[in-house]
């Protein structure tokens, strides 16, 4: 190897943040790559990817539409991954919430009560939070490894969805299409925006983002959850509750997760159908981290990530370019950050077996050794 | 004692001879022009503070790391030493201070990974070598023992033979002392002894000086990198090495006044505790006391059950079935968590400052507000940052942590300093009982002194202090009652003036059990 990597004697908080953009730059470079070897104009098929899509108001306003699941999700993510929780549910806490909210919309086909829009959205979030808990519980008192059980708990939210729109939920008047019936005015979130599709779930989205800011950065809660993800036994030493700690942070993510899903099915979406979600919860844990777990980050992150799905549409639609670009770009984009997050703790070295001037054989093996023996020294 | 300048020419008189070897890492210069000349037969101690380039230059030596400049000469003749393999070529051995020894794997298989092919295939054979090794130096080892079941001591050995079984002329050992009892420490010392009338040398690395006076014929010591003076050990003190080791303005030692306390503060009584892990000891009814006003030093051999015990005391390990095993006064608290137990004004130092006592990764002021969160840093919930400064700033100027300010993050300071900030930490809390493990280890001389002081002056205030250590010295120099453990029971507690190194040596090694008297009636209320 001509490189090395060599250990940083502190890891690098310029690289921290310098990681992310070089991420999606080479995200870009690869993506022209691919649309050069499809036989499109790579420039021309970035700018309808990434620019065409935000060049009106209309277009931010559906940046917007998409961006607030994801943002909701990815904040909820932020505050379980800062204290090592890996909750990979958020796409299956979406789908519960969007359910059970739809579910309780359905009993408001006939009433315009001005209760009844926040019963909803109360509704989808507790069962956002009941889906997390199931990790959560699983978790504190069986120490399972919620990484599985989230992903199988994703699995059976979705299913429940499709039995529920293919049987007890489904319109009896829709022809047998396995939807619910249209929410009605009362069960519908307001638009923000005239001719748009904007509704106030972004509101909850920003106003999200504050709290989880003031969590994280203000409170001592929020310090007990960066104090147990950087250092479990620190955590115990100090006398932090570990469990109540874990609970916290699934149960708000939950709650997070099920209100972008019940957001989803009474703004947008307008009634339960089996694809409430182009896979949200999975793009959010790409923004969390791309957001640098940090509310700000995840902002810009979750704005990124709205735009993929979005450009993704449009060059389906004007380059005749298939719909997997979208998750291509997303597994892109999680690929190079991973990659480019190891030059926060490496910086990338010439190997001295090219830059020593003495005769130097062996150094690969010194390295070796050398990497062996800091265990021993510490 | 000389701090020459004119070194001795490359010649055969001497195995191994260190010339202008300096290192660089980022940030700090860890050898400058550093030399060593170690004759044949010679026992060689390489002194010096933490920090002071001790390790580096071994690991020079061994092969582990090239320096960046200087040359070392094997028997008169410049050599290049590119990693270990070489250097064992050379016939250079080394025993490390934490050994790489997979325990779940026997004594015999351990060694033959580290031998070169053909000498491993007839197992037999090898087993046989390790017995005559072994028994020939006095350090009884049975090849087909699984290494967990050995003692620190035994381990030590396999370590040795491990470097015996090739064709050796030096034999490098970091710090072997600091885990065996003193009585291990005399076996280990005859058996290096025979080593070097056979006429291999020893660079001995030790920073305990009554050791090096009684092994070594000759000792360089370093400071900050630098070889800061020569001598023949035997004929120095202890004082006169600690000064070329320190440098002239940091006092090298200090009296401290012997007290009998108050009332009992902490009770232990009949404390028992299952461990889950498998290497792990079993605390067996346990009983003690801390009185208001004292220092009870527990001496003991690492992995005997200080962590255990540290952990009950803690309330890292919650003791559910039996809550007044621990009392404080008449309180049970063994059931407690040590959140709560923090709020009855229990303090806690613990064995490992990063990675438990504080968290690498967060500044000193977050490292503050990791346990003194009782002390008015936060309100309702709310950190309150102004509290949260203002407390890390006090720990930082009161106990003279050097580090630049409050924001440094954790893992930057050194150990002493990382420590001191701990110690701060937790006296400024003002605890009741302070538990503290290891509270000078790995520290330098003049921040041990520093966290020594503190400690007396938070027992003249009145607190109960419990100090698990494994150094003697340190027990002896500061507790006024000391006691030891031995494979998680405890020995009679005496007052520190009535008793001898040796006797606490013999109770690490566990004599108090075959003693009459049952040891743990014969502790209670000692």
């Amino acid at each position: 190897m001509i490189f090395k990597l060599e250990r940083r004697v502190d890891d690098s908080r310029w690289m921290a943040y310098l990681s992310p953009i070089l991420a999606g730059t080479l995200t870009l470079i690869t993506g022209s790559i691919l649309f050069w070897a499809l036989g499109k104009d790579p420039l021309q098929t970035l700018y309808t990817f990434f620019i065409a899509p935000v060049s009106d108001l209309y277009g931010w306003t559906e940046l917007g539409v998409k961006a607030a699941p994801i943002m909701l999700c990815a904040l909820g993510l932020a505050v379980c991954y800062r204290g090592k929780v890996w909750n990979i549910g958020a796409e299956g806490q979406l789908l519960f919430g969007a359910l059970v909210g739809g579910g309780v919309a359905l009993q408001f086909l006939e009433s315009d009560s001005a209760f009844a829009l926040p019963l909803v959205l109360v509704a989808g979030a507790l069962a956002g939070m009941a889906w997390a808990a199931i990790p959560a519980l699983l978790k504190t008192h069986f120490n399972t490894n919620e990484i599985l059980t989230t992903i199988m708990l994703n699995y059976i939210a979705l299913n429940l969805l499709l039995f529920s729109v293919h049987g007890p939920l489904k319109d009896p008047g829709g022809f047998n299409f396995p939807e619910s019936a249209l929410f009605t005015e009362a069960v519908t979130l307001p638009l923000l925006l005239e001719d748009s599709r904007m509704h106030i779930g972004i509101l909850f989205a920003l106003f999200a983002l504050v709290a989880v800011w003031v969590l994280l950065s203000k409170t001592f809660v929020g310090f007990q959850i960066k104090v147990l993800g950087l250092d479990t036994r620190a955590a115990h030493f100090a006398g932090f509750k570990e469990r109540r700690l874990v609970w916290l942070a699934l149960l708000l993510s939950g709650a997070l997760a099920g209100l972008a899903g019940v957001c989803e099915v009474t703004g947008p979406i307008g009634q339960l159908v089996p694809q409430v979600s182009p896979g949200y919860g999975y793009a959010a844990i790409i923004v969390a981290f791309l957001g640098r777990l940090h509310p700000v980050g995840i902002l810009l992150s979750s704005m990124l990530m709205a735009l993929i799905y979005i450009g993704g549409e449009l060059v389906q639609i004007e380059l005749n370019l298939p719909l997997a670009l979208t998750g291509l770009f997303q597994g892109m984009l999680l690929f190079f950050l991973l990659a480019c997050d190891v030059l926060i703790a490496y910086r990338i070295r010439l190997s001295p077996r090219f830059s020593a001037l003495r005769k130097p054989s062996s150094a690969a093996l010194v390295n070796g050794a050398d990497a062996n023996l800091s265990t021993h020294s510490q | 004692m000389t701090i020459d300048i004119d070194l001795p020419p490359p010649s055969k008189d001497y195995r191994l001879q260190l010339q202008g070897i300096t290192k660089q890492y980022p940030g700090c210069l860890a050898n400058d022009r550093a030399h060593l000349n170690i004759r044949p037969g010679e026992v060689h101690a390489l002194l010096g503070e933490n920090g002071a380039g001790k390790s580096t230059l071994m690991k020079i030596i061994y092969g582990v790391t090239r320096p960046d400049a200087g040359v070392i000469y094997w028997e008169g003749e410049p050599v290049e030493i590119a990693d270990p393999a070489a250097a064992r070529r050379l016939g250079i051995g080394m025993v490390f201070q934490h050994f790489s020894l997979f325990e779940t794997l026997t004594v015999a298989e351990n060694i033959s990974l580290s031998l070169p092919k053909e000498q491993v295939r007839d197992r037999a054979a090898l087993s046989r070598r390790i017995s005559e090794v072994s028994d020939k130096y006095g350090m009884a080892l049975n090849p087909d023992r699984l290494v967990h079941t050995l003692s620190i001591g035994e381990r030590q050995r396999v370590e040795i033979v491990r470097c015996l079984l090739q064709d050796i002329k030096l034999l490098i050992l970091d710090e072997p002392t600091s885990v065996l009892t003193p009585q291990e420490v005399d076996q280990l010392f005859a058996t290096l002894r025979q080593l070097s009338q056979e006429g291999c040398s020893i660079l001995f690395i030790s920073h305990k000086l009554n050791e090096v006076r009684a092994l070594c014929d000759s000792a360089t010591i370093l400071r900050a990198g630098r070889v800061s003076g020569h001598c023949v050990p035997a004929e120095e003190t202890n004082h006169s090495i600690a000064r070329l080791m320190v440098g002239d303005d940091t006092p090298v030692h200090a009296e401290h006044e012997k007290t009998t306390g108050g009332e009992d503060y902490l009770i232990v009584e009949n404390l028992s505790v299952k461990t889950d892990d498998p290497f792990g000891v079993n605390l067996e009814s346990l009983s003690f006391t801390v009185k208001a006003g004292e220092i009870l030093g527990v001496a003991g051999v690492a992995g005997n059950g200080q962590e255990e015990l540290l952990a009950a005391l803690s309330g890292e390990t919650v003791v559910l079935d039996s809550p007044a095993a621990i009392r404080l006064l008449a309180q049970p608290v063994a059931a407690m968590t040590s959140g709560q137990r923090r709020k009855l004004g229990v303090g806690f130092v613990p064995e490992e400052r990063l990675g438990r006592g504080a968290v690498p990764d967060m500044s000193l002021k977050e490292n503050g507000l990791l346990t003194g969160y009782f002390q008015g840093l936060t309100k309702a919930g709310l950190i309150s940052m102004p509290a949260v400064r203002k407390f890390a700033e006090t720990v930082r100027t009161r106990f003279n942590v050097k580090a630049p300010n409050t924001e440094t993050h954790a893992k930057c300071l050194s150990g002493g300093n990382l420590q001191k900030f701990i110690i701060g930490r937790e006296i400024l809390q003002n605890p009741k009982l302070l538990i503290a493990a290891h509270p000078t280890w790995g520290v330098d001389v003049g921040a041990a002194l520093a966290i020594h002081k503190a400690l007396i002056e938070l027992r003249d205030r009145g607190a109960a202090i419990l100090v698990v250590s494994e150094d003697l010295d340190e027990l002896f120099a500061i507790s006024d009652r000391i006691c030891a453990l031995y494979v998680g029971k405890i020995s009679p507690i005496k007052e520190t003036r009535e008793t001898t190194i040796a006797e606490v040596g013999g109770w690490m090694g566990g004599d108090f059990l075959e003693s009459s008297q049952p040891a743990p009636q014969q502790a209670v209320g000692a």
